[in-house]
This record gives C-alpha cells, structure tokens and sequence, in this order.
C-alpha cells in the first residue's frame, strides 16, 4: 500500500488480507448492482426491490443467509476430495488475477518494486491464470458424478480453451503498441500520452485498440460463461451444468468465482483500453488515493456492459460458439495484430 | 405390453421410423469407426426444460441425439373416468384444470357439446362474453409461451415480460370471474355474471399494453440474430406428417397448413362476426412456431377490442331447467384451443352426467410428433424444440 516501513512480513499479511477481501466484496457489488438492481430495473421485476424498505437493500444480506443456512450436500457417488476442492480452485484463480492488477502508481500488490517477478509479465500472468478455473470446472464436473454436471464440465472446457485463444490475441495488440507486458506500463503510457498534442486526457488505448477492446470483451464475457455464452451452466437444457450438485457455501463459492472474475476481466479491460487508475494531470501521493476511485468508476463502466449482454441475448448452441470463435474472432485477432504491427513500424 | 414384455433395463426398443429421420445422421457416423458409446440420459420428469412431469429418455452420441422416448402418465388424473362420476355442471371444474394456462377455453367445448345435446342456445351477450374470455385466455397462454421460449434459449429477460403481461390478462380474467387460473365461469345455456362496472376501458388499456409488448417481443426476440440462429431450421414438421400425427393448432398453422377451427371448423362462438385473420408461416421450423404465436397474440388483442366495441346487451343466460338432464344422444364438439384442437366426445343416457367423454387434448397429439422430430438434433435444441411445441402436461395426460 502506501509506503509504510514495515518488515517483509507485515506488508506480505497486509496485501494477503487485502486480496483475501477484495474478491468477496467486489463480487458481493457486482452482485448488487447490477444481478439485483439493474436487472430488476430491466426486467420489471419487484422482488429484489421490495426486502428491507429502500430500494431493497436487505435482498443481498437475505441471499447470503439464505446460503448459510443450506445444507451442504456431497453426493453418495462423488469423488470426495475432488468435489470439496474444485470450488476453491474456481476462488483461487479469481483471487490470483487481483494480484497484479494496479490500483495507482504504488498501489498494487505485485508490483509494489520494479524487482517483483510479476512486474514485466503482469498482462501475460493475469490471462495465465484466470484460465485455472477450467480445471476446477471439469473437477467439479467429474466428481459431482451427475451425467449433467459431466456435460457442462465439457462444454465448459471445450468453451474456455477456445475462448483463451482471442482473448490473449486481443491483448497481444495492446503489448504491441505500448512495447511493454507490465499493466503499471501499459496505464503510464496511457497516462503520460498526448492525443494529436493535447494531453487532457491522456491516451486510452481503446481509441486505436478498439478491435482489440471488442475482442476482449467477447471473449471475456465466454471466459466468464455468462450470456450469450453461457452453454455451461444453461439451467434450461443442463439444470446447471457443473454446478448441480453443490449446494449452500460450495455453491456460494462458485457465485463469488463467477462475480469476482467478471470484476477482474471489467479491472482487466479498465486497465488495458481506458487507462486503469491514471487521470492525467494527477501525479504522485494524490494518484495513490484518486486511483482506486478511478479505476472501481471505469471497472463499473465495463462490468455495466458485460451485465447488460448478458441480460439482453439469449445463448449460442455449443457448435455455434465454437465457431464464432475460431472462424470469427481468431481470424479478426490475428488481422488486428497485423495491422498494430504495421502501423507500429510505420509510425 | 406386460411387464415380462418388457427390455432388459439399460437397453431401449428400437423404433421403426422413416430413413429421412437419419438424415442428420450422417456426420454422426464418423464416430462409429472410433467406436464411442452412447450415453443414456434421463430428461425429467423433473427438469425445467419439460414444463411438468414429461420424462425424455434421450440416448446420446456426444451432443447429438441417437433417440429419444418421451414418457408420459406422471400426472395422469383420471378425468375421462371421474366425468362419468360428476354432474355436467360439476364437469367444468374438472376440466379448467386440462390445460391450466387456458382454462376458461377448455370449458367452451364441453359446454356447448351439452348445449347441443340439450338444443339450446346462449343469448348474444353471453357467447360475446365466452369469446372474449376466450381470446383472453389465449392472450394469457401465447405471451407466456413468448417470454418462456426465450427464457429456454437462454434469454432471462423476456420471460419476465411475459410473465408481467400474464399478470395484466389474470387481474382481467379475475375481476370478472373471481378465479385467476380456474374461472369456472361457464354455465350450460350461458354465462355466469356480467362484467364489472368500469371492465371495459380497463381491458382496452390492457389490450393496447399487449399489442405495445408483443412489439416488444418483436425487437428482443424475433429480431435478435441468435434467437434466430438458435430456432431457424431446428426441428423442421413437415406438412404431411405434422397431419398424420394429428399435430394442430398454431404448430400446424407453422407449418404452413391454413386451417383454424375458429374459421373453417362448424360455428362455435362469434368468430364469424369479427373481422380476423389466420396466420400461417411457410417453414414449420421452431422459428416459425414462435412468429406464428406473436402474430396471433396481437390478432387475439385485435379481436377482443372489436368485440369490445360491438358487444350487444341482453340477458346472459337462456331458459335451462334448474336440475340439468341431458337428453340421449352422442356429440362430439371440437374448438381451437390456444394449444390446438381440442374436442370432447360426449355420450348421454339422458342422466344428470354423461355416460361415457373422450377427451381429445391438443398437446397428447403435438408430443407424439418428438420422436421423429428430436433424432439426430443436439442436445440445446431439444430444448428449443420442446418450448417451440408449447405443451401443457395436463393436457397430454389428462
């Protein structure tokens, strides 16, 4: 956090609580702003506006209660061990992605000092491990012992593993353009960057990025398996996919996994296409505190995106998916990293 | 078939159907050489997909369908049988709960069947009265079926309007019977009450909602690239065999066939007074089925504000004796019911019941037609196929 001088340890407690609180929390905002409210909004549905009075504040404390007081049931048939993990493996990779995604010029936990591992290589860990989860979604899959849990966890990896393709092709022409894997990097050269001279608000890459942005968040959104690539989990042919036979807390766990991510894809595309944290003539200590604020408005933005797809479209058939991906969106990545190339070399 | 007739567990009967089922097939028999089992997976009775208790044994190559066994029976109530046990007055509030989502449309054909044994008629205000019901009942059916279909393809959003419309139509149907799902409102020469005071422009402005949703619905659904993608050419009736399987109703019209009983079938109701006409679509896909619903959603609105504007005054019910015995006789009366044709065959020995109902539910017939329609789809659009058809599991078993 702020420079404070303290040992290795306490600062390594401080980030480690830090992290540990920010996927629960984040998911639970994603959750309510947008799962209750703006989809309430969209849909005309009064129930999640009615608990608790004002504009139904009480319906997210209710769902969590509600989850704690469930049953949790591990099926006769299932692979113990397995089943108990996969969830925390879904958790892990969300709580993973947080690490290295800055909040301001210091504020970030991985790259407090430019000797940290990950401070060359944040974009390439960030796309790395997001795409854990996958071998937490076939555990899941293949310990609930459920012929449906089985069919998503396939779909589920057929889908991620196509998907991580664009995905990290859509970010290539970002690492092209600002010659550095370092997401501190890419938001200082977005910061410090001038649009035909005049330097007001930067340069956010989206402005020659835009295919990439678009990309991005296609891909995010299948990563995420959310609608209209939400073949997984389609609750009307597979109940719910690899999540059937969990049930209160586990269950829960695969909630925040879903909800933490899409904050950490939203942080991604933030940071990446519309500047992160940096506003432009704000510099030093002030960016510190200014960042965040920043960073959560524009992660909003994005994440307002992603919820408005997903409550509008309905679902792609599983060959359908795939082709979107691998005749659409691989082709369209590989075009845009020419032509970032070119254009790089040119100019 | 006994029990001892029956397959060992784990192994299905072979159907015979026609070779062009397989045309699907053929990619699929790439696999055979690599030698992949197939997969036996149970769908239902209890699944969302299946609106009830419908169970699809579907054997499974990978994602495709090799073949499905629907298996009905799981809410089997005995009405046939229960009818030749009630009064025909009692009768009525068996069958509001056939097809629950229209009941009040199902109370049409019984009654006019013992109206026409009886040889009596209801006065003008009364069938004005049981057709705007009607059509409403149809309004309340097809724009759930609207938002449902898009909730199977994986849209949550316009199953929410739908519902939100329903709801409109229901409170309607409640202030003039008092039951939103069972009305129970029809009488044997007539209809029970009149209308409310202040009813009419209240339907109007619920009319003109319906009319602005089904808009609504044209933007969102139809119009939307992957809704199409998802239901265009999937599960294909043709003309002639949507017939030999006695699909009816808006599947069939879907199918291009242009036949409404309301229209061409013997005169029922006040249809022929009303200025309507009756959709079809060329391409019996589960695409089709859905535009065809969304028009005749806006015809039936159409039509209930015409009636509005025509609707004649008198009495509500014609002389009918206070304890009712229907005369001998057999008569058999078929309607178009939202979810197609339905009739009621009905036999009297000139007692307060009939002797002997055969009930012909529309739904029965459009879920035999599954498994020729699901060989060799994938697995999502058994779902697609299954919304498209629309049925009511209380329709199929009775």
């Amino acid at each position: 956090m702020i420079s404070l001088d303290v040992g290795w340890g306490t600062t390594l407690a401080i980030k480690t609580v830090v992290v540990l609180g920010i996927v629960p929390l984040t998911a639970l905002i994603l959750g309510y702003v947008f799962l209750l409210k703006m989809m309430s909004h969209m849909q005309s549905r009064l129930g999640p506006m009615d608990p608790g009075g004002f504009h139904g504040w009480y319906q997210l404390i209710g769902d969590g209660i509600k989850f704690l007081q469930k049953e949790d049931i591990t099926p006769a048939e299932a692979d113990r061990r397995v089943f108990a993990l996969a969830p925390a493996i879904v958790v892990l990779s969300t709580f993973l992605v947080f690490v290295v995604i800055p909040a301001g010029p210091r504020v970030a936990v991985a790259s407090l000092d430019s000797k940290s591992a990950f401070d060359g290589v944040g974009v390439f860990y960030a796309l790395a491990v997001s795409s854990l989860s996958v071998i937490g979604v076939l555990m899941a899959g293949w310990a609930s012992s459920n012929k449906y849990a089985l069919l998503g966890a396939l779909r589920a990896a057929a889908q991620l593993i196509a998907y991580e393709l664009p995905l990290v092709l859509a970010v290539v022409g970002v690492v092209i353009q600002t010659g550095t894997m370092s997401l501190q990097g890419i938001v200082s050269f977005q910061q410090n960057g001038s649009l035909f001279g005049w330097s007001g608000l930067g340069f956010p890459l989206i402005l020659t990025q835009f295919v990439g942005f678009a990309l991005f968040m296609v891909a995010a959104q299948a990563e995420l398996t959310q609608p209209p690539f939400d073949m997984p989990v389609a609750e009307s042919e597979l109940v719910a996919g690899y999540m059937v036979e969990y049930t209160g807390f586990r269950f829960l766990f695969f909630f925040i996994g879903e909800f933490g991510t899409a904050f950490a894809f939203a942080a991604l595309a933030a940071t990446m296409f519309l500047g992160g944290w940096s506003v432009p003539w704000v510099h030093g200590t002030a960016a510190d505190f200014l960042g965040p604020v920043v960073l959560f408005a524009k992660v909003m933005f994005v994440a307002f995106l992603m919820f408005w797809a997903r409550f509008t479209y309905p679902r792609f058939r599983e060959d359908q998916l795939q082709a979107i991906a691998w005749k659409w969106l691989i082709p369209i990545a590989l075009a845009n990293i020419l032509a970032t190339g070119v254009l790089k070399v040119a100019f | 078939m006994t029990t001892t007739d029956l397959p060992p567990p784990g192994e299905l009967p072979e159907i015979a159907v026609d070779p062009a089922a397989f045309r699907h097939l053929a990619d699929a028999q790439v696999n055979v050489e690599l030698d992949t089992g197939d997969m036996v997976l149970n769908i239902g009775p209890q699944h969302p997909a299946t609106h009830g208790t419908l169970r699809l044994v579907v054997r499974l190559d990978g994602e495709r369908v090799v073949s499905a066994d629907p298996i009905i029976g799981y809410m089997h109530r005995g009405y046939e049988k229960l009818t030749e046990f009630r009064t025909y007055p009692q009768i009525t509030t068996l069958i509001n709960r056939i097809d629950w989502l229209s009941s009040f449309a199902n109370e049409v054909p019984f009654i006019d069947a013992a109206e026409h044994l009886m040889a009596i008629e209801a006065p003008p205000r009364a069938q004005y009265l049981r057709t705007i019901l009607t059509e409403l009942s149809r309004i309340a059916t097809f724009v759930l079926f609207l938002g449902e279909m898009g909730l199977q393809v994986g849209a949550i959003t316009p199953a929410f309007y739908g519902f939100r419309d329903r709801e409109y139509v229901l409170n309607l149907i409640e202030a003039v019977t008092g039951g939103r799902f069972h009305p129970n409102f029809n009488r044997i020469g007539g209809i029970k009450d009149d209308l409310p005071w202040g009813w009419i422009s209240e339907c109007r402005g619920v009319m003109n909602k319906v009319l602005a949703s089904c808009d609504e619905f044209d933007d969102l659904v139809v119009g939307n690239p992957i809704f199409q993608k998802r239901t265009r050419s999937i599960g294909i009736i043709p003309q002639e065999l949507g017939a030999a399987y006695g699909v009816s109703g808006s599947n069939l019209r879907a199918s291009g066939v242009d036949w409404d009983l309301r229209r061409d079938g013997p005169k029922y109701l006040v249809y022929d007074e009303l200025d309507w006409q009756v959709w079809t679509h060329p391409d019996g896909d589960s695409f089709a089925r859905y535009w065809v619903r969304l028009q005749e959603t806006r015809e039936s609105a159409r039509m209930v504000l015409q009636m509005l504007d025509q609707m004649p005054s008198g009495p509500l019910m014609a002389k009918v004796p206070r304890i009712i015995k229907v005369p001998a006789g057999e008569v058999f009366v078929n309607t178009e019911n939202p979810l197609g044709e339905m009739g009621y065959y009905v036999i009297s020995k000139g007692a307060t019941g009939p002797f002997r109902t055969k009930i012909r539910s529309a739904s029965f017939s459009n879920v035999s037609i599954l498994p020729w329609l699901l060989r060799g789809v994938y697995v999502p659009d058994i779902v697609t196929i299954l919304a498209s058809l629309y049925f009511i599991l209380g329709d199929i078993d009775r």
